[in-house]
């Protein structure tokens, strides 16, 4: 099953490899990872996608909790959350195939962020499978290079994960 | 304010923080520090031969005292060599405070001289680490890893310090913190008094109850509670490896140690119960056997530990309880005390009854050789029996750890101090020596095999430094024992690099060329007068080298991949 818990910790050296020392000591999967300090710079905010079945996601959260830098932890995938990804992807784009291009972007609310006589680069974000349905929607062997931030998320409602 | 230099402010840290003992090695980036100890007369340093010898003894000092154990290492070799230790304290859960130098400052990330990334290096296996940036960050770090070490689930800390940060001509003011608040931790306090009651109740409702008590029992000094508990209940207990002696062994309620080589009475019962009590355990796979699904197939398990990722782990808890065992202890006794359920007293009995017809089994009993070959169970015995049981019982790892934790007995917590989760070779030794240094009047022992002393036998030359009267009884069954018996039992007796009798050197010999005592024994008939004699000699190091037969080994043994009531009971006999 996938997850995606975000977590606060300390703002401070060694607090990521120890997170992410955690997931390969006891093999669990990262699937995709994004940190960056929060609007108190003694924070940073993480969230990690992971996958396992309820006695997995359980271990993974406690073992997180143990960590001395971890402040404060929230599993979103467990309530109604907003999740978004970010991706920046480079297509092949020539003649008819330019405003095929633009066609996809504007269907999947994407924006052209540059732009060249042969390719375009594209600004879409969205849940990981918009995203995915994006990249799919391109014509065979256009795709020149993708970007994604990974899945970030935040609970719905008055829910905050704070301290 | 006092203004003191990096290396000055940690000694003084140290004291103010009550250590009076540390274990260590010097080396070029902790030369600062160790020019700070020569200048201060509070804290006593320990000089070991290797640094491993340096963790494995502030990991014993650790066990046998509740202290948390510090070392001081040099950057590089200095504290890589240290790492087996931290992982065998971070294993068994025990407080230590590991002090390691690094290169300076500007020189980190170059691949300077004896440079290594310890911070990296020991991640795994510490509770956490520091590493030192600003000489005045000291006192608050040395504060924090200290309350780290010693609190909640205990571990090791790893404090790493750059040689620049020790420099005696750069000076800052000092304050030792009175307390520290960290808000990424708290440690667990009471237990949920909801939870306590639901077990409680179980306890009370059982027809079939067990308890079964680990090293969290020792280490969080729940061992009293726990054997008023017990007995108020008169439900029968067994001990982990690393719990033997939260429970007094001589009393009749105890069935013996579980698991791997555990007593049948005390696996049987645990496959039998219908109320499990599990209290500082965490139902590791050399208890559980392989197949957890086959673990106590009809118990309600009730779960007490302080580490809430220990629970449910292996074995899902229908009862967890997070909380100091001795606050959850307590609680439960109140509990009891209120509780207008009466025990199943008949239930109870029959309970009993089914429990002395395991017993019958005799699963310990040793047929004595007629020939005079000693068997290294006997060994453990007379050394029992020598001791009055009063001794402090340090081990390595293999058949002779077994052997001890089976045969010793132990009626009191903190006695016994064995590497059980990592099962680290050559800890026994510097362990006994930690022991020793903690309680200068007791008898420290070091029960050892020929092929686990070989590991750290440079530490004769610590014990001669420090007078350190440490009793090694070595089983000599001249190969790793431990390896010969699951050869023997699963690789048709093939010894693939197990013996080695043609190469062992004269222990006898080698003692005596450190300056201290020792004492070969041969023949059964002269154990009990040898070893008598070796620990009349008080004041002196005594390495017995008693020679036992190598065809030994250790039942009972867990069938792998079984339930807990399947075993080997000895070379011809199963369950």
């Amino acid at each position: 099953m996938r997850r995606i818990i975000s977590l606060l910790m300390e703002n401070e050296p060694g607090a990521l490899s120890r997170v992410v020392g955690l997931f390969s000591q006891r093999s669990y999967n990262i699937d995709s990872l994004t940190v960056a300090p929060t609007e108190d710079n003694s924070l940073s905010r993480l969230t990690v996608m992971t996958s396992g079945d309820e006695r997995k996601i359980e271990q993974i959260t406690k073992h997180l909790n143990k960590l001395i830098d971890v402040v404060k932890l929230v599993d979103l995938s467990e309530s109604a959350h907003i999740e978004r990804e970010l991706m920046l992807i480079k297509v092949k784009a020539v003649g008819a195939q330019r405003a095929e291009v633009q066609r996809l972007a504007d269907i999947f609310r994407g924006q052209i962020v540059d732009i060249t006589a042969t390719a375009l680069s594209i600004q879409v974000t969205g849940t990981s499978d918009k995203l995915d349905a994006f990249i799919a929607a391109q014509a065979e062997n256009t795709v020149l290079e993708v970007a994604r931030t990974g899945v970030c998320g935040i609970s719905r409602g008055d829910k905050v994960l704070t301290l | 304010m006092e203004q003191l230099s990096g290396g000055d402010m940690l000694t003084r840290a140290l004291h103010d923080e009550g250590v009076d003992l540390i274990f260590g090695y010097p080396g070029g980036a902790v030369l600062h520090i160790y020019d700070a100890i020569f200048k201060q007369d509070k804290i006593e340093h320990i000089l070991v031969r290797h640094e491993q010898a340096a963790t494995h003894a502030a990991d014993g000092y650790a066990r046998a005292t509740g202290k948390p154990g510090v070392v001081l290492v040099t950057s590089g070799p200095g504290a890589t060599n240290a790492v087996t230790g931290i992982a065998t304290a971070y294993m068994d859960s025990i407080p230590m405070v590991i002090l390691s130098g690094q290169v300076e400052s500007r020189l980190i990330g170059t691949d300077g001289f004896q440079e290594t990334d310890m911070v990296g290096i020991s991640r795994p296996i510490v509770k956490h680490s520091f590493m030192v940036e600003d000489a005045a960050d000291i006192p608050m770090i040395v504060k924090k890893a200290f309350h780290i070490a010693t609190t909640g689930r205990p571990g090791p800390v790893v404090i790493d310090i750059p040689k620049d940060v020790t420099d005696p001509k750069v000076k800052h003011p000092y304050e030792y913190p009175k307390d520290i608040k960290m808000r990424s931790y708290t440690v667990p306090g009471k237990g949920h008094s909801g939870q306590i009651k639901k077990a409680v109740e179980a306890l009370l409702g059982a027809k079939r109850p067990m308890i079964y008590a680990g090293g969290g029992v020792i280490q969080g000094e729940g061992a009293e509670l726990l054997t008023k508990l017990t007995q108020k209940l008169g439900y029968p207990i067994t001990n982990t490896l690393m719990g033997l002696g939260a429970y007094p062994a001589s009393d009749p309620q105890f069935l013996g140690m579980l698991g791997m080589h555990g007593t049948y009475e005390a696996n049987m019962a645990m496959h039998y119960c219908d109320v499990l009590l599990g209290i500082g355990v965490r139902f590791d796979d050399r208890v559980t056997n392989s197949d957890t699904s086959k673990f106590c197939p009809d118990a309600t398990i009730l779960h007490v530990d302080i580490d809430p990722a220990s629970i449910s782990k292996t074995v899902a808890a229908d009862v967890p309880i997070v909380g100091s065992v001795t606050a959850v202890l307590e609680e439960m006794l109140e509990c009891l005390e209120q509780s207008q359920q009466a025990i199943d007293a008949e239930a109870l009995e029959t309970w009993w009854q089914q429990i002395a017809k395991w017993r019958e089994k005799d699963s310990l009993g040793v047929t004595p050789h007629t020939n005079g070959i000693i068997k290294p169970q006997q060994v453990v015995q007379a050394v029992h029996r020598i001791t009055k049981g009063d001794a402090y019982i340090s081990t390595d790892v293999g058949q002779h750890q077994m052997f001890a934790a089976q045969y010793y007995g132990f009626d009191k917590p903190r006695r016994w101090i064995n590497s059980g989760g990592l099962g680290t070779m050559g800890f026994g030794f510097p362990a006994a020596m930690g022991v020793q240094l903690a309680f200068p009047e007791a008898i420290s022992v070091c029960i050892t095999g020929e092929g686990s002393f070989q590991m750290n036998l440079q530490e004769f030359a610590t014990c001669m430094q420090y007078n350190l009267p440490v009793k090694i009884i070595c089983l000599n069954n001249q190969s790793l024992g431990m390896v010969r018996q699951w050869q023997d039992m699963q690789y048709g007796g093939r010894y693939s690099h197990s013996t080695y009798a043609e190469s062992l050197p004269d222990f006898v010999k080698l003692a005596e060329a450190y300056g201290h005592v020792g004492i070969r024994i041969e023949n059964l008939g002269e154990l009990d007068a040898k070893l008598e004699e070796a620990f009349a000699l008080k004041d002196r190091l005594v390495f017995v080298d008693v020679m036992v037969d190598p065809e030994e080994h250790v039942y009972p043994m867990a069938i792998k991949g079984g339930a807990m009531k399947d075993m080997i009971l000895s070379k011809t006999e199963r369950t």
